[in-house]
This record gives C-alpha cells, structure tokens and sequence, in this order.
C-alpha cells in the first residue's frame, strides 16, 4: 500500500514544517509556539520514514525512533521551564518576558 | 485506494496544523496538535512503519499532549491572543510570498530524486526484528547516549521544579 510518490511526501513534510515555523514566529503563548515545536519535530520526521520507505533502508525509521525520545525529553525539561517561569512573572506571554531586553 | 487515502490524510494533518497556529485557546490548539498527529501516525501506517505509528500515537498523543494540556490546564492562562499578521509590513510579506513560491516551484520542477519502485520492492520498516538487531547492534552507543540523556532530563526537571532557599532574590 504505497501508490504516493516520494515527492508528495516530501512536499507534505514542508508543508507541515512551514505552518510550524510560522507558528513559532506568530504566537506569543509560549506553550503555543512550544507546540508548533513538535510540529516541526514531526514534520521532519515524516521526511525521514519516507526516505527511509523509499531507499528500502531501516536507518531512518531507527533515527525517528531517538528523536521520539529525545522530543519527550525535551518537553519535560521545555515544561518544567516554563512553569519556573510562570511561578517568578505570573505571564507565559512572549511579549511580557523581556528581562534579558536591556 | 492508497492514494485516496494519502490525499484524506495529507488534508486532515495539514488543516488540523493551521489549527494549531490560528486557535487563540491553547486548549484547542493542543487538541488540534493531537488530531493532526492522529493523522502523521496514519501517514506512518501508509509508508509501512507500523511500530512508528504505534510509538508516536503512545509518545506523542499519550505522553506529550498530556502533559501539554496538564501544564495549560494548572497556568490557566488566558486565551485573548491574537497573532500578529497585522504587524508584518508590507515588502516583507511580499518577499515571503515570492520565496515560498519560488521554492514550490523549483521543488515540482526539480525535485525528481532517483528511487527504486518502491511498489515491488519490499517494506523494509515493517518487520520489528530489523529495529531491535539494529538497536542492540549499529546504533548501541546512540541507545546509551539517549538512555543518559533521558536521565538528566529527569535529573533538570526535578531541579527546575525544586525551590531553592536563598535565590529569591534573583528578579
């Protein structure tokens, strides 16, 4: 069951990775723009199976297999960052966290 | 058949995505997150990697969006945000615009990589024996390494959530 060609693909993975990083740059949530993090994460990953289904190699599904890992790691530690920051500002807005401003 | 369902897929993840971004509720955006990765795990099934599908659904949709929903839900923040399109000049637009585009097309133009016919060939993800002899062979160092990295992780977290006497100070 594998009739879409490689490009199409690819083409979703920049598709999804592109509304990701839009989302990063628009939201000032934090916890949003955290979010659209994963999307990019997971867009990427879509890349990586269907290289990996294409080429008929396991590498790339073993590589999506630690950036699994290392994605639940980093919203662990990306979390807990953000409630110590909510405990000392009271805000996750972007805009109102600007103490390194000047 | 196959196609049909890859362009039902395609459309679910990628509506679901701009959920993501325009929902002013975080709550909403994190449902949004879970259906769109709902449908990156069927996208999975249609390449033939069924144990990805399965880890991203248990990982991801499981673990992730649990806790991300967890954390907005003990924030309580609120939800009157509104992104900031309005705030992009003009010339800057346009640009964006014009780049996009110009990658869309080089990519349909371009974009032709030398692949086997992957209806003939075999479904080399599919078979859990592959991933587990190459775990424990190939990429052993890699299994440690991330075995350490969670356990610091582990390790940040509990520091980051501890309070420490004495650096209340720091404003």
């Amino acid at each position: 069951m594998i009739a879409p060609s490689l490009n199409a693909y690819l083409f979703l993975s920049f598709v999804l990775f592109a509304i990701g990083l839009l989302g990063v740059l628009l939201r000032r949530n934090t916890l949003v723009v955290f979010m659209c993090l994963e999307l990019m994460l997971v867009a990427s990953t879509l890349a990586l199976v269907a290289f990996s289904r294409y080429n008929q190699t396991n590498d790339g599904n073993v590589f999506v297999f630690f950036i699994l890992t290392v994605a639940a790691a980093e919203v662990a530690v990306g979390l807990a960052i953000i409630v110590a920051l909510f405990r000392k500002r009271q805000t996750v807005q972007l805009n109102e966290l600007n103490a390194l401003k000047n | 058949m196959a196609n049909l369902l890859f362009n039902l897929l395609a459309i679910f993840t990628v509506v679901c995505a701009i959920g993501v971004v325009v929902n002013k509720n975080a709550v909403n955006a994190a449902m949004c997150l879970l259906l769109s990765l709902v449908g990156v795990a069927g996208l999975f099934i249609g390449l033939d990697a069924y144990l990805l599908a399965f880890l991203l659904l248990l990982v991801y949709a499981g673990a992730i969006v649990a806790l991300f929903l967890f954390i907005i839900m003990l924030l309580d923040t609120k939800g009157d945000e509104r992104a900031r399109v309005a705030r992009i000049p003009i010339a800057a637009r346009v640009v964006a615009l014009v780049l996009v585009l110009a990658g869309i097309a080089s990519f349909f133009a371009h974009g032709r990589l030398p692949v086997p016919d992957p209806t003939t060939a075999p479904a080399v993800g599919a078979s859990l024996k592959l991933y587990a002899y190459q775990l424990f062979t190939t990429y052993l160092l890699p299994v440690q390494i991330v075995g350490f990295l969670l356990l610091i992780a582990m390790l940040g977290v509990i520091v980051l959530s501890k309070r420490f006497e004495g650096l209340d100070d720091i404003k």
